[in-house]
């Protein structure tokens, strides 16, 4: 049977046919729908974790206990996830333990675009590179098998482009769930230097071993052109398309190369080159290799596309239009009703400076609330506040404060302030609490009170938690009171001692209840004062011509925050309901 | 021969369901089906774009520049964002409904009306539907996607059919009535 999927589906697909048992992750564009699809399967076991490490550590475990193992991650997750992978490298596995890491070239919604090839080649272990969802499917299954045949973690490479893409797949049968005998080997899996030091050289040998093995799993396609082409992943699309007579090399395993096979492509082809996105890790080890590499003037930002190899190649582009620029630009924006907007409006009008963290909330430091002024990584801003703090001897803290989400904070944050109290800091921490992982698509975490199967579970609860940790100064604010905010966070950034805000409003999509009836602008007392644009409500409209406010009933929420910042009471209930 | 559709428009309009739509169809009439598209943010009220494609075989899942055949705009200035895509012989089916950017809602900007009616005298031929409007008298304004499937389903020449079993088959059972009216009022 053939279905249209995307290449998450299809991830989900393979694990599932290849009888995974146990998945573990955390949410993160483009891999999320991955785990999402998973736990639609009964029989496996699946999680939402509080990070990738420890998502990564329980696949481990998964797969030590005798079943197959699967974790899923954006590229950056793996920054986290890499201490486990790379002595889980030297463990080796016992049922099979497959990573899938999604790499979003061109940073469609990350922070940077790291090239994760870079990890197999780092923790020395093999990673497959789909080109779309059939092979999205097939590689996951066959990952599992090289895990098992060659006792290592196995990566399978994705991209927003294979994420994110659909395509066609012939779907095959569900496998039992697979299952092996609990793992008891202390040399194996105790990484004392004694076995460490053994188990390096079995990684060494395994290495060799692999790149034997990815000569079996390259393709060689034949083309008339006298020239060949190594490329995989969507690059091979690409290359497919814009260069129809080219002779291409398509290794399957990206990690560790099937370096003897290329050599004989290149002798066969004459001229070589290599197509691949993002770092020259194709190229630089074929050069190494000893194998002459043509050269092409490509761009190492960025992602290609067909027109990109044409134009690599001096093939003629089609002619276009001249594009049409100086449009008014829609940038995601939080939503009507979000319950970060208050607090925001308050920070952004004491100018307070916000050490700012990954979610929705990052979306605060667009205009007109300007009010995040850093966005580094999953819990950098508490702890960049905390240095702030100390290095200024308290002056950074007294006009700062740090922004962070409940999942973020549960993530990488609470360390930060252990740390922040533990070393004497008066940093000031706002936790954004609305219960729920908003901007990779509203997935639980442990303060949401219940599991990605949507089991209820124990919920978090963040005063007793920073209370645990020696925190004295804990604040529960309502942000939309926008007065109560601006008062708390001028007294907390002044206190001489570390403190915790926390917001106590649930993301409109965490809590569908808390959509009220539409409001509206009368018309008649609106003074054109503009007030209640500067919240950047997507619902808010301004009207040039006639000078006043008006509000899109179909987007309002009724939230009221708009009516609690007008002074001449120009917002009232209005009768249509949400949408 | 490949066909490419570009979808265009604004999150939350339901662009991710119509293309689902759109390429369970193609699928159905035997073609090979690839569809792109970046979602990361597509709830907070960002651009979001699809493209589909459809033929013997399809390698890349993005269309090439000048190579959309069709230009579906769920919102009326969006399909000026991929004007870069537009060919001689490319039609354009507009939903008139508008959404002011954010910039536009306070004030610090015009919407674009003339440089709309400009670009439409680019294309090969517009279709301009009230889908909205179409979606609301059909019973829900949610569907406002479907008037749009209903042209594109028109403009292609194919099995209305085989549009209706998709389309029954993504959408809640509850809304499958008012999903096929709209879809209808379209075609």
């Amino acid at each position: 049977m053939n279905k249209i999927m995307s290449g998450n589906e299809a991830f989900a697909r393979g694990a599932f046919e290849a009888g995974v048992g146990f998945v573990s992750s955390y949410p993160g564009t483009p891999s999320t729908e991955i785990t999402e699809f998973i736990s639609k399967y009964g029989d496996i076991v699946s999680e939402w974790a509080s990070n990738e490490k420890v998502a990564a550590e329980a696949a481990l475990g998964a797969s030590l206990a005798g079943r197959r193992a699967m974790t899923c991650m954006k590229h950056v997750g793996l920054n986290l996830a890499s201490e486990p992978l790379m002595t889980g490298s030297y463990t080796g596995v016992n049922a099979g333990l497959v990573f899938i890491v999604a790499d979003d070239p061109n940073m469609h919604s990350s922070q940077n675009e790291q090239d994760s090839r870079n990890y197999a080649r780092f923790a020395k272990v093999p990673m497959l590179e789909p080109s779309d969802s059939q092979e999205a499917k097939d590689f996951t299954k066959l990952a599992f098998e090289i895990s098992e045949k060659f006792s290592v973690p196995v990566i399978v490479r994705s991209e927003t482009r294979v994420s994110h893409s659909m395509s066609v797949v012939s779907l095959g049968e569900q496998a039992e769930i697979f299952k092996k005998d609990f793992e008891k080997d202390t040399d194996k899996w105790v990484m004392v230097p004694a076995n460490a030091r053994r188990r390096h050289r079995a990684v060494e040998e395994r290495l060799k071993c692999l790149q034997a093995y990815s000569g079996l799993l390259a393709k060689v396609e034949k083309g008339e052109g006298g020239y060949g082409v190594v490329c995989s992943g969507v690059a091979y699309q690409y290359v497919k398309e814009a260069l129809p007579d080219a002779c291409i090399f398509k290794p399957a395993m990206v990690w560790p190369l099937p370096m003897k096979e290329i050599a004989e492509f290149a002798r066969t082809v004459g001229k070589l080159y290599v197509v691949e996105e993002l770092d020259p890790i194709f190229e630089t080890e074929i050069k190494a290799a000893g194998i002459d590499v043509e050269p092409l003037p490509r761009d190492l930002c960025g992602e290609l596309s067909q027109d990109a190899v044409r134009a690599l190649f001096n093939k003629e582009l089609p002619e276009t239009e001249e594009v049409c620029s100086e449009l008014p630009v829609r940038p995601p924006n939080l939503c009507p009703g979000c319950s970060h907007r208050g607090i925001f409006y308050a920070m952004s009008r004491l100018k307070l400076f916000s050490f700012g963290d990954i979610g929705c909330y990052t979306l605060g430091l667009l205009p007109p609330l300007n009010a995040v002024n850093t966005t580094v990584c999953m819990g950098a801003g508490v702890s960049m506040a905390h240095g702030a703090d100390r290095a200024t001897n308290g002056d950074a803290a007294g006009k700062s404060v740090a922004v962070i989400g409940d999942s973020t904070f549960l993530h990488t944050g609470l360390a930060g302030l252990i740390n922040s109290v533990y070393n004497k800091g008066v940093s000031t921490v706002v936790i954004l609490d609305n219960r729920i992982t908003g901007m990779t698509g509203h997935q639980p975490n442990p303060a949401s009170g219940f599991t990605i199967k949507k089991e209820p579970a124990y919920a978090v609860k963040f005063p007793e938690l920073c209370a645990a940790v020696g925190v004295k100064r804990i604040r529960v604010v309502d942000p939309f009171d926008v007065e109560e905010c601006m008062r708390v966070l001028k007294e907390e950034t002044e206190a001489k001692e570390v403190s915790v805000i926390i917001t106590n409003r649930p993301c409109i999509f965490a809590d569908r209840s808390v959509i009220k009836p539409s409001l509206a602008v009368n018309a008649s007392k609106c003074t054109g004062c503009k007030i209640c644009t500067r919240l950047g409500c997507p619902a808010i409209t301004w009207d040039n011509s006639a000078r006043k406010a008006s509000i899109d009933p179909a987007m309002c929420t009724g939230c009221d925050l708009c009516m609690k910042v007008c002074r001449f009471s120009a917002i009232e209930k209005g009768e249509g309901r949400h949408g | 021969m490949v066909k490419n559709i570009i979808m265009a428009g604004v999150g939350g309009q339901g662009i991710i369901l119509a293309s689902n739509i759109a390429c369970g169809a193609f699928l159905q009439a035997g073609f090979d089906v690839k569809k792109s598209e970046i979602h990361g943010m597509a709830q907070r009220g960002g651009s979001v774009v699809s493209h589909i494609r459809f033929g013997d075989k399809v390698y890349s899942p993005v269309i090439p520049s000048g190579g959309a055949h069709i230009i579906v705009s769920f919102e009326n200035m969006e399909f000026l964002r991929y004007s870069g895509f537009i060919n001689a012989g490319t039609v354009l089916i507009l939903n008139t409904r508008k959404i002011m950017p954010p910039a536009v809602a306070m004030g610090n900007a015009e919407y674009p009306s003339d440089t709309i009616d400009e670009w439409k005298k680019k294309f090969a031929c517009v279709y301009e539907i009230d889908a909205d409007k179409a979606a609301e008298e059909a019973g829900n304004i949610k569907a406002a996607g479907m008037p749009l499937l209903g042209e594109l389903c028109k403009v292609l020449n194919m099995d209305k059919n085989i549009w209706e079993d998709v389309i029954s088959a993504s959408v809640p059972p509850k809304t499958t009535d008012v999903n096929i009216r709209a879809f209808r009022s379209g075609f």
